[in-house]
């Protein structure tokens, strides 16, 4: 084996740290040595903390939810039991559905699915709300996730009865808000 | 081949380059492990928020921040490899 290669690695460490750092070579710059690779994942779990406390700013402090508006969604006498009411609220883009599943009780929904957003729909024999995508299962009663990959229950319409007319007065609160102080 | 012909891994012997590299290697490796703990953390946090668990935020932000100095103290670590390396070539 010749010395030549011995030599060669002996002057190139011998060059200054500006020719190691800055090549003259294109194919170079593509190359990812470890300093810039750890600079990169610390760089990546700045991101992070950043995100994380962009979150706790969004938690703390939020402002109060806007009063919706009360927006009459059926009659009840045109809501037989087992019957189905798609309505938009708040907004016109805003899908939701009303499902009367008893004599006494009805319940509307946002019709997203938590997961991926597709519309649920109502499945009478089982008494579930059902998204066709992923076979995502909510209960009825108060929109908590039975099976798949939903991973919260669906946003539930708060409803007042006013005579025979059911309507719309806003969100139910979820998670901690749901909870009592 | 012979067991006097196989590369040292161990001992006086090894060059400290190599060394210095496996050690980089491995803080790299534990950078990334905890890169993909605070990527997961920043998941579930998200998602109890929407889900309107908001006391999650906090302690998530601690444990992201703790995270953050370990993978900043790791960076120093390499750093300071590299550069003892650096300073030992030029002593050479």
């Amino acid at each position: 084996m010749s010395d030549e290669p011995k030599i060669e690695r002996a002057e190139r460490e011998r060059e200054p740290l500006w020719r190691e750092e800055v090549s003259i070579f294109a194919a170079d710059e593509r190359y990812v040595g470890r300093r810039q690779f750890a600079k990169f994942l610390v760089l990546a779990s700045l991101g992070m903390f950043v995100g994380n406390l962009w979150l706790l700013a969004k938690s703390r402090f939020r402002k109060p939810a806007a009063r919706l508006p009360a927006v009459p969604v059926a009659r009840l006498a045109e809501l037989p039991v087992g019957g189905v009411k798609l309505f938009n609220y708040p907004g016109p883009e805003d899908h939701c559905l009303l499902v009367r599943y008893a004599e006494d009780s009805w319940a509307a929904y946002s019709q997203k699915c938590t997961h991926l957003s597709c519309a649920v729909f109502y499945r009478a024999e089982s008494r579930q709300l059902v998204c066709p995508c992923h076979h995502g299962y909510f209960a009825v009663e108060d929109g908590r996730v039975l099976q798949g990959p939903p991973p919260r229950p669906l946003p539930r319409v708060r409803l007042e009865r006013r005579g025979d007319l059911l309507v719309a007065v806003g969100w139910e609160p979820q998670g901690d808000e749901a909870s009592p102080a | 081949m012979s067991a006097g012909d196989e590369p040292r891994t161990r001992g006086p012997l090894y060059p400290l380059r190599r060394r210095e590299l496996t050690a980089i290697d491995g803080a790299l490796a534990l950078l990334a492990v905890l890169l993909v703990v605070q990527i997961w953390l920043l998941t579930a946090a998200l998602e109890a928020f929407l889900g309107g668990h908001r006391g999650v935020a906090l302690p998530a932000a601690v444990v992201s921040g703790l995270l953050f100095a370990a993978c900043c103290g790791l960076f120093l670590f390499i750093r300071g490899l590299d550069r003892a390396s650096q300073r030992a070539r030029a002593a050479r």
